[in-house]
């Protein structure tokens, strides 16, 4: 016997290392999956954190004494009176009766508080109730945005507070005694943009995107089918053919932005359309969720066996006839779920909606589809470039009312796979 | 009528010809003693009566709606007299909608000059004729040729034949649309660059190293209103695409190869879709989440370090960006991974390799191919990225390899030259598109190159 270990030796020593290697690979693994999954929760608790406060809204509540005296009116009906009659001394008056310590002093201080929108809701609660004047109504205001992101922003460092110490002891007073709470905030879905963090809403961005969405599709999902089939079912295989095919699946990896390009070239230079409008978000969109559509749909459309195909061609069917009354139906279900993920892709996407304009700042929410507007991604990338902070959480929160959409659209699409699915 | 408005009209009118036809062709029929004596069934001579009198409606209406918008623009500026017609395009828009403005009443008539007044006027009355011709030019063309087509319907017709031949001509121009749609992205940057370079010299553009659009360097510059050259952008685009490749190619590769080789069905049902999320959320939300969380960490981190960082790095941009990119290298080694043969596996492990010795000596140099064909593909869509860019990487044009430093991207700069006021001759604009096309030359050859690499290699086990 020499000293040399035996064979066996050898192989058992190896075997360890060799394990461990193996056990370390499995684990870097488990850590990429790790790395990936936990940049997901990280994103997510992330947006949620900065978001949730966007869906609370601050609120005021005060006797208001509407004394037609203080506020030079002394006929409600009138809207000439109307539009020249104080509101904000009324307002100013009830909230100094709230907090004791305030004096005549301290008006500019108190006004501080309130919203300055809060007039123009007075104004119209005393149009559309005109007996109410003269009357103490108990009313309920939006608080100024300063109160609004101390109240929700009190601890945070990331905030800064513009509320002055005096202000600071008469808000946490008020809200002791409940007189200043929050709620829901129903601003924020039933109103369009604003440059006062405390009255922007989102439903003028919901509207546009629905608006948009709507364009896009009604015309890629014909047009995607449209394409399928012919491709699938009636192409020659010639040149033109292969040509398509290869424009198809360049087009899908084509770079977002230069649709955007396109758009802005064809459809507003070329053909003087209007600028940032739902039309041609909507066709701008169209081109470029084709190629998604188109594939999917053709994926689709191949999965229907040759079976049911030859079966309708023996008793006489011709080819259109076994397209379009056997072939579709079955592939419908495919065709479907595949474009409601082509429009998943096409309610987020940003870029090309800035180069055609629909970046500007638009209040109205849109009433068709030629009105100025604004989608909700664009309004995320703009809330998310203020530099006031409250901006910041309703950005957040528009996130998540974005995600809403398209978690649902893409479980809709896994529901009706699962649903639809046939097997031959 | 509106366009739109016109639009259902036109349908309305096609199902009426389709009634209409289809009561022809059984009117016709009865005499002969039922449909059995007619070629094709009532439904195809309806059909063809609806595609009769909708088509060529359709295409007018397309038509006129496409070119009535410049047409008008163009006799409402050649009506201005002759001192206010706009000698340049920005000047040109500019007035436009000024003339617009009036013509809605957003501008008080006060404000311009009585020309203005009067091209608005004439705007407003041009419109008007514009859509009344389009409603009666449309209308028109629909009632005739439905009234032709019906006319037409005779027993011995092969309405059927005609219908599907129709049909698949409108499948055809539907396919070919997608060709349409490169010319016309080719065409749109072709035209702006060739412009742009009348401007730019070549040279410049190619190889110079200062990229300042706003500013005039110097008096006798010859564009006059800056710097172009493309370097520092590409450079700052391609820091950010590898840093975002660093990302991802590890975490995707290692977790598509737990996935599919160690992973029992339970996981991978689970971490996959999740894996997938990842892709599904929206580049706005990342541009969001790299901004205001990951680049404020990192600039923190680094001057707790000592290490000077700017507020806004290539590296927080290129994370994220690596994070959304994630998924797409991870289902594509996927793929790749499980199109291996499993007899390569077996033969391996029949050997006694160990499973990772079986994925990193056999089943990877098998994949490579593929795989380098999926990280091209990353790569090009890195490259394309907008959004996460415009809102993270910062505007100024820095030639550095420092991830902790600011740069900007060839999108960025697309973005800010394109959104907000902009003239469509000054050399700004036109280096926007000028930098489309190089963008769209680069994704395409990565992706013509990636696609080759895949098909190729596929092709193998087949």
């Amino acid at each position: 016997m020499t000293d040399q270990p035996s064979q066996a030796e050898l192989v058992r020593q190896s075997l360890k290392r060799r394990y461990r290697k193996e056990r370390r690979f499995r684990a870097y693994g488990i850590l990429a999956i790790a790395i990936a999954l936990s940049a997901l929760v990280i994103l997510f608790t992330d947006i949620i954190g900065k978001g949730y406060t966007g869906f609370l809204k601050t609120t005021i509540t005060m006797d208001v004494h509407l004394d037609g005296e203080m506020m030079y009116l002394d006929d409600p009906t009138d809207a000439r009176q109307l539009k020249m009659a104080d509101f904000v001394e009324p307002l100013v008056q009830a909230a100094i009766k709230e907090i004791p310590e305030a004096t005549e002093d301290d008006r500019d201080a108190v006004r501080g508080l309130i919203n300055p929108y809060a007039s123009v809701a007075l104004r119209d609660a005393l149009k559309a109730n005109p007996d109410w004047l003269g009357s103490t109504r108990s009313m309920t205001f939006l608080s100024h945005t300063d109160v609004d992101v101390y109240v929700k922003h009190a601890g945070d460092g990331g905030y800064s507070i513009k509320l002055d110490e005096q202000q600071k002891a008469w808000v946490d007073q008020l809200q002791e005694r409940g007189a200043i709470d929050t709620s829901f905030n129903d601003v924020f879905f039933s109103g369009g943009d604003s440059r006062d963090p405390s009255k922007a809403g989102i439903l003028g961005a919901i509207v546009g995107s629905l608006l948009t969405m709507f364009i896009t599709l009604i015309l890629s999902f014909p047009i995607g089918v449209a394409a399928a089939i012919y491709l699938e079912e009636f192409a020659p295989q010639n040149k033109l053919t292969d040509f398509i095919e290869v424009n198809i699946n360049n087009l899908a990896a084509v770079p977002s932005i230069i649709f955007g390009l396109l758009g802005l070239a064809v459809f507003i230079n070329l053909f003087g359309m209007p600028r940032s409008v739902p039309v041609v978000g909507g066709l701008v969109l169209t081109l470029m969720t084709l190629p998604t559509i188109i594939i999917s749909s053709r994926a689709a459309i191949k999965s229907v066996p040759p079976s049911i195909r030859e079966a309708a061609e023996g008793i006489g069917a011709s080819k259109m006839q076994v397209v379009l009354h056997h072939v579709l139906p079955l592939a419908m279900p495919g065709m479907l779920t595949g474009s409601i993920i082509g429009m998943a892709q096409a309610l987020g996407e940003t870029a090309p909606l800035l180069l055609i304009g629909m970046v500007a700042f638009i209040v109205d929410v849109p009433g068709g589809l030629f009105d100025s507007a604004t989608v909700l991604p664009v309004q995320v990338f703009l809330w998310a470039g203020s530099p006031e902070l409250a901006f910041i959480e309703r950005a957040s929160a528009a996130i998540m009312v974005l995600l809403a959409f398209l978690i649902s659209m893409n479980a809709l699409a896994i529901w009706m796979r699962k649903r639809l699915e046939r097997r031959w | 009528m509106q366009p739109a408005n016109l639009f259902l009209f036109t349908i309305v009118l096609a199902i009426v010809a389709y009634f209409l036809g289809y009561a022809r062709s059984r009117s016709l029929a009865m005499p002969l003693g039922g449909i059995r004596h007619l070629k094709s069934l009532p439904f195809y001579y309806g059909a063809r009566a609806a595609l009769w009198c909708g088509i060529p409606a359709l295409i007018v209406l397309g038509l006129w709606a496409a070119f009535q918008g410049k047409v008008i623009q163009l006799l409402v500026v050649g009506s201005l007299p002759p001192e206010m017609v706009p000698s340049g395009s920005g000047e040109a828009s500019l007035l436009l909608s000024k003339i617009s403005n009036v013509a809605s009443g957003a501008l008080p008539v006060g404000f311009v000059e009585a020309p203005i007044v009067e091209a608005a006027e004439r705007l407003t009355a041009l419109r008007a004729e514009s859509r009344f011709f389009m409603s009666a030019l449309v209308i028109a063309v629909a009632v005739l040729a439905g009234f032709l087509g019906w006319l037409r319907i005779r027993p011995r017709l092969n309405a059927r034949t005609q219908v599907e031949s129709i049909l698949k001509w409108l499948f055809f121009s539907c396919a070919a649309l997608a060709i349409l749609t490169t010319i016309g992205i080719i065409f749109s940057v072709a035209f702006e660059t060739i412009r742009f370079f009348g401007k730019v010299p070549f040279t410049e553009f190619f190889f110079g190293t200062q990229w300042s659009p706003q500013t005039a360097l110097r008096a006798d510059q010859v564009a006059a209103e800056g710097a172009f050259g493309m370097i520092p952008l590409f450079t700052g685009t391609l820091l950010i695409s590898a840093i975002a490749m660093v990302v991802a190619v590890p975490v995707g590769l290692l977790s598509a190869i737990y996935l599919s080789e160690y992973a029992n069905r339970k996981v991978r049902g689970v971490v996959k879709p999740l894996l997938e999320m990842l892709a599904g959320i929206p580049t706005v939300v990342y541009g969001f989440f790299a901004a205001l969380t990951v680049a404020p960490f990192i600039s923190d981190l680094a001057a707790s370090l000592g290490i000077e960082a700017s507020s806004q790095t290539a590296l927080a941009a290129g994370g994220v960006m690596g994070v959304m990119i994630i998924p797409f290298v991870s289902s594509l080694s996927d793929d790749v991974i499980n199109a291996v043969p499993q007899t390569l596996r077996d033969g391996s492990l029949a050997l006694g390799a160990t499973q990772s010795e079986t994925m990193k000596k056999v089943i990877f140099p098998a994949a490579l191919p593929g795989i380098m064909g999926g990280v091209l593909l990353a790569v090009s869509r890195a490259i394309g990225e907008t959004m996460i860019v415009v809102m993270a990487a910062g505007l100024a044009a820095n030639l550095t390899a420092n991830p902790l430093e600011t740069v900007t991207t060839v999108t960025v700069q697309i973005v800010t030259l394109l959104t907000g006021d902009q003239e469509f001759d000054s050399a700004k604009t036109l280096a926007a598109f000028a930098l489309g096309a190089m963008l769209f030359l680069a994704t395409l050859l990565l992706n013509v190159i990636a696609l080759k690499i895949v098909r190729k290699y596929r092709e193998q086990y087949d």
